[in-house]
Formats: C-alpha cells, structure tokens, sequence
C-alpha cells in the first residue's frame, strides 16, 4: 500500500458574498500517494482552483474560507493550523505553479533573485548561497546559460521559459507536493509538450507528488495516475486513469470526452454536445447538481443529491445510476438513511 | 479502389472548385522605431510572402503557434490591417487597391469572428444593437425590419430572442460567442475568417459552437478561414489545413492527408505535441528544442532549421520554396518527410 501524503475529506469550502455564504466546492473527497500524480479535471468554474487554494489555505487571502472538512498533510489537519505554521509548510512541504507565469513573476525583480527570495525566506540560506543554489535550479529545470539568465527579468524571457522560472521556484525547497494549477495552458502545444516532459523527469528525480488541475482530458491522460472529475463544485468521479477513460461512469465525464474533437479520429460529423451551461454557484438545481443537463436524468435525480458509488474498488461515481453498486465507505450511512 | 477512385476524384473535383480568396505572395511588416525621431530600426515581419486561395465553401484551416502571423495573416485577408506587399484577390478584385467607398460595400460580403467573447462585444450595447449594428450601417431598413431580422438571426445561432434587451455580460461565453457569430452573419456574407473563435471556450460549449459554425456553413454557403491554434479543432472542421511558422507557411494539405502523414518536420513535431485522450500513452513525441525565434530577425535559410531535428548544412543556407510535393499538397522542406 503506497504511502498517502495528503487526503482531503469532506472538504467545503466558499465566500461570503452579498447574496450570502456561496459554497465553491463541496465536500470534495481527495487523495495523493507518494510519488502520485492526480489530475483534478473541470470545466471552468467547477471549482478546481477554489480546491487547490483551500489546500494551500491561500483561499484566506482570496475572501474565503473552509466551512466544513479535513486537509491531511503529514498526518496534521491543514484545515486549522494558524497562517504562521502555514507559512512553514508553503513553500517548504506544498508548493504551487499557476497558470499565467507572466503574471506570477514579479516585474522588476531579476529571475534569480526571485528564486533565491524562497531560499532565504524558507530555509535561511545567505544571499551567495541562494544565488547559487539559484543558478542550479535554473539548469535543473533546463534553461539554457542559467548566470546570464539569472540576471535578467521576466520580459526578457519567453513563456515557457518563464514557466520553468516558476516551477524552479516552486522546487527551491524540495517540496513533497506540488500543486500545479493550469500550468501550461497558456503555452503552445510545443511549448506545453516540453513543460510537461519537465514535470515528468523532475517527479521521477525528485520523488515529489503532482496536483495537477487542467481542463484539458489529453493532459490528464498524459500525466495522470489517478483521475477526478469535477462539476459544479464537486467530484463526480474519481479513479484510475484508465478506469475513468476506459469506463467513464459518469455521464458528466462520458459527455466531456465525447465533446473532444477528433477524439473518435475522423472528422466531419456532428460532434457530441452537453446542452446547457455549467450553473453559476449559488444556484444549483436540486438533486443531482447534472440533471439538468444529463442525457439520463431520472426522477430521483431531481430530487436526491446522489452518494458516491463504487463502480469498481477503484472508481467511486456520484451516480444513480450505479445505485445497483456498494456506496463508498464514507456515504454508507447517508445512504441507509435515504 | 472505389474509395481511392472517389478521393481523387474529390481532389480534382476541388482543384476545379471555384476559388473564392486569392492571396499572392502578401507580406505584413510592422516597423521597429526607437529614439526621439521615431527612426526604423527594424522590422518585424508577421506575415513574409504568404501565397494561398480559398476556394468557395470549404474551410480552411490555419494554425501554428502563437506569433506565427495566423492573426495578422487573416486581418490582412479582411484588410482590417493594410498590407506591406502583395495582392488579395476577392471574387477576383484585388481589395487593398479599392477606394473606401467600393471597400465599404465589400465588407458586406467578408466577416469576421474573434476569439475573445467579452472583448469583442460593446458592454454598453444592448443585444440587439449589437447584432443589428451591421444593418443599420448597411442597409437601409426601418427599426422594425432590423428587430425582425435581429429575432431571426438570434434564432439562427439558437439564442433564445426574448433576451435581445438584455447586455452582452447577462450572457455566458458560449452564448457570448453565439452573439458574435450572429453579428457576423447578418449582412449574409460569403465569408468569414474565425480567428479562435472557440480557443476561450470549455469543451462542451466549444462542441456547441462548432457544431452551430458547420451548420451555418451548410446552411448559408459560407466559406471560412479557421484560424486556430487547438490542432484537434482544426481537424474537425477544416477540408484543408495551412501550417504557418514565422510568418510562412510550410504546408498545405486536405486535412486527413496532413494528419496522416505531415511532410514537413514542423508539422510532424506539432501533431505529436498534441496531448492525446489516452491513458499513459505517451508515444514517441517529438519534442521541439527552444522556443520560436523573434520574427524581427528570422534565421537564415529555412526558418526552422535552429529547432528541426533533422537540418543540414542547406537548410541554414538556403530558403526552400513552397511547392507541390503530391496533388494538393505543397511543402516548403529540403528533406520532407517521406509519406508513407
């Protein structure tokens, strides 16, 4: 049995608005092995980044906060620790990467003394030492004349390049986990081809585990070990990468790899739709949070919200229609009651 | 043998098609200036000798990385943007050398789709303004005949009309891109350069709009230049594909033929790029060193030879020519890669 690093149970997270307190995810139920990739797979505003900054706890920052739920990091609940021991373990346990690496560079600071800032801060490092260590993260992460890039700032780089800065930054304290959000959707697909090929190599290397959130089903089954869908705030699937594309259980999924194009080959055709649009949070349809949209709708998905049932030991779907199926541990009472 | 006889017979049947754009040899250059007099320094050349026709009907498909020219490349087409050099034939007219007045009556006729759902659209329109802007300009009709049409229109893309009050952000991007088309097709134009018109969109919304675009392509007749840089999109749609790199284009073929066999390296290594929708499959990608060089100063000879894996000592010398390598297929390679 491979070592869990972190499990995320029953995790609720959302913001107070002026409408009142909107749930941004819900009871999200998550977990990664040593050495694991999981790829956490949405439509936007399903609620993917709202996971990942709660598991951070950067969701503090953002006007937010956990209502409801456990983060297990190390065997420590990371849903109550005060920001301060946040601050030791970001950065030096978690480390994230986010989309834009434009934007997630500061301006008007050379490359190199952005990546020693964390050696400082994290690890007490002197500013010589850092800039060392600096110049060998660069290599790591395969820039090329890593001291005459050093010096330079971020306008002075390509996109790529400047998502390999992050993720040099991201890896300063060798973290166990790396939460990477969207890391190359804003690249080209050469681009996107290189930076993934890097995240490969630096895993096996560096032995660390990946969170990676895309909306993109090809990168998920690149990258992925494990796979969790979701919609509208919560998972509807999670499994094995080749359960979740050999046997998508979950119409949602079903639907999204259908929509692919070009995922059958060929061209021309009409391409399969979901019809509707992902609801807004804070008015979701009774029920199942799908039905409205779901090719399969029945009854009781109008009216009761669905457990997760196992459709095999590795494969959990939130799903009437698998109601023939055992449901997860952790749903077995609510079920019992319905 | 039947389906060869017929595929060929396709190929001849769409050689004879009529052609509907006709670029020759356009170029786009934008000046580098610095200093206190605005001296040209440089230039950056998006677009460097492009030569292409779009025959009436088909979509043509054009992608390639981001800086390649595809954008400036279809600005130019519409003449959104004047052209450093060369001709583009509209029905046979050459539209960079009409006056505005005979300009402004062709654009009836050419339209375009932009990527971005929120920008394009005037926040402080209402719906039915935006969509009916183009008639108003155009065409000489009352209030109510444009509101008619506007409800027609809307139902075209299958935007529920009772919402034309209503401002662009009361509507989710998909539908967004749905106003945009709506806009587009309202003067019944013959064609439409869609530059990523579904690059923004999630993937079930994308599927929707995709879906509408061939429908009304069927429907209205209308020929388009897709541009894109999401390959699997292009494959769907487009009947033939342009491969743009630094301001050039290094291929064209009919879409199936490319995708199955690129001829050109740089074709090759941006189809094995693409993630496919199967597990842990990772099948020899060829991963492209480095990034895009700046197109204000493009290597010499072969524009890609600082990233091809395979470059000779010709390619840094000297530029190859786009030309045909098979029936309607053009390549600009020393060694293209054998189709097999």
């Amino acid at each position: 049995m491979a070592e869990k690093l972190l499990e995320v149970r029953k995790l609720t997270a959302g913001f107070v608005t002026e409408k009142g307190l909107v749930r941004a995810t819900d009871q999200i139920s998550i977990s990664v092995d040593k050495g694991q990739t999981v790829c956490l797979v949405g439509e936007s505003g399903s609620g993917k980044s709202v996971t990942s900054l709660a598991i951070m706890r950067l969701i503090d920052y953002a006007g937010g906060m956990i209502l409801e739920g456990n983060i297990n990091f190390h065997g420590q609940d990371l849903a109550t620790k005060k920001q301060e021991e946040m601050r030791h373990i970001r950065g030096n346990q978690i480390a994230m990467i986010f989309q834009d690496p434009m934007t997630s560079l500061n301006p008007v600071f050379t490359i190199g003394e952005q990546i020693a800032e964390s050696l400082q801060l994290h690890q007490n490092k002197s500013g010589k030492e850092a800039m060392k260590i600096a110049i060998e993260l660069l290599k790591l992460v395969g820039i090329p004349a890593p001291e005459i890039r050093a010096k330079q700032y971020p306008h002075e780089l390509s996109g790529g390049m400047c998502q390999r800065v992050v993720i040099a930054i991201a890896l300063a304290c060798n973290p166990e986990l790396l939460i990477a959000d969207e890391p190359t959707t804003a690249l080209d697909v050469t681009v996107q081809a290189q930076i993934l090929d890097l995240l490969r190599k630096l895993q096996a290397e560096l032995g660390m585990s990946i969170l990676l959130i895309t909306h993109d089903m090809g990168v998920a089954a690149e990258m992925a070990d494990r796979i969790a869908v979701m919609y509208a705030g919560a998972i509807v699937e999670e499994g094995t990468v080749e359960e979740i594309f050999n046997h998508p259980s979950h119409p949602y999924t079903n639907g999204l790899m259908l929509s692919i194009p070009g995922f059958e080959g060929g061209r021309g055709g009409e391409l399969y739709t979901i019809r509707g649009t992902i609801p807004p949070i804070g008015q979701l349809p009774a029920g199942c949070r799908f039905h409205p949209r779901c090719p399969q709708a029945m009854e009781v998905c109008r009216q009761q919200e669905p457990p997760n049932f196992m459709v095999s030991d590795d494969h959990r779907t939130a799903c009437w229609l698998f109601k023939d199926h055992p449901a997860e541990a952790d749903d077995r009472d609510e079920v019992r009651r319905a | 043998m039947i389906n060869e006889a017929a595929s060929k017979l396709a190929i001849e049947d769409a050689a004879s098609a009529e052609v509907l754009v006709e670029v020759k040899n356009i170029k786009k250059y934008f000046p580098i200036t610095k200093g206190l007099l605005n001296r040209t320094v440089g230039q950056v050349k998006a677009v460097d000798g492009v030569t292409l026709s779009i025959r009436k009907g088909e979509t043509f498909g054009l992608v390639g990385e981001s800086g390649c020219g595809k954008s400036t490349f279809g600005r130019v087409l519409l003449r959104l943007q004047s052209a450093t050099e060369g001709e583009v034939l509209f029905k046979g007219r050459d539209i960079h050398s009409l006056g505005n007045q005979e300009m402004r009556k062709l654009r009836e006729e050419m339209q375009i789709i932009f990527q971005d759902p929120f920008g394009s659209l005037n926040p402080r329109f209402l719906v039915k303004d935006i969509i009916g802007e183009p008639l108003r300009i155009h065409r000489s009709m009352s209030a109510r005949e444009i509101d008619a049409k506007v409800v027609e229109l809307m139902e075209l893309v299958g935007l529920d009309a009772n919402r034309r009050n209503r401002y662009p952000h009361e509507f989710s991007g998909g539908q967004r891109q749905r106003i945009g088309i709506a806009r587009a097709i309202a003067l019944n134009p013959q064609f439409i350069v869609a530059d990523e018109a579904v690059s923004a969109l999630d993937v079930s919304v994308q599927s929707q709009v995709i879906n509408l675009l061939m429908k009304l392509q069927k429907e209205l007749g209308l020929t388009f230049l897709f541009i894109a840089h999401g390959l699997n999109v292009v494959r769907h749609i487009s009947d033939r594909v342009g491969v743009m790199y630094l301001g050039k284009l290094v291929e064209v073929a009919e879409t199936e033929a490319l995708f199955a066999a690129p001829l050109h390296p740089y074709t090759a290594a941006l189809l094995s790029a693409i993630p496919k929708p199967t597990p842990r499959r990772i099948q020899d990608r060829i991963v492209l060193q480095g990034d895009v060089p700046s197109p204000a100063n493009p290597p010499s000879g072969c524009r890609f030879h600082t990233r091809c894996p395979i470059a000779e000592e010709k390619c840094r010398q000297q530029e190859p020519l786009l030309e045909e390598a098979a029936p309607g297929r053009r390549v600009a390679c020393h060694f293209p890669l054998l189709s097999t």
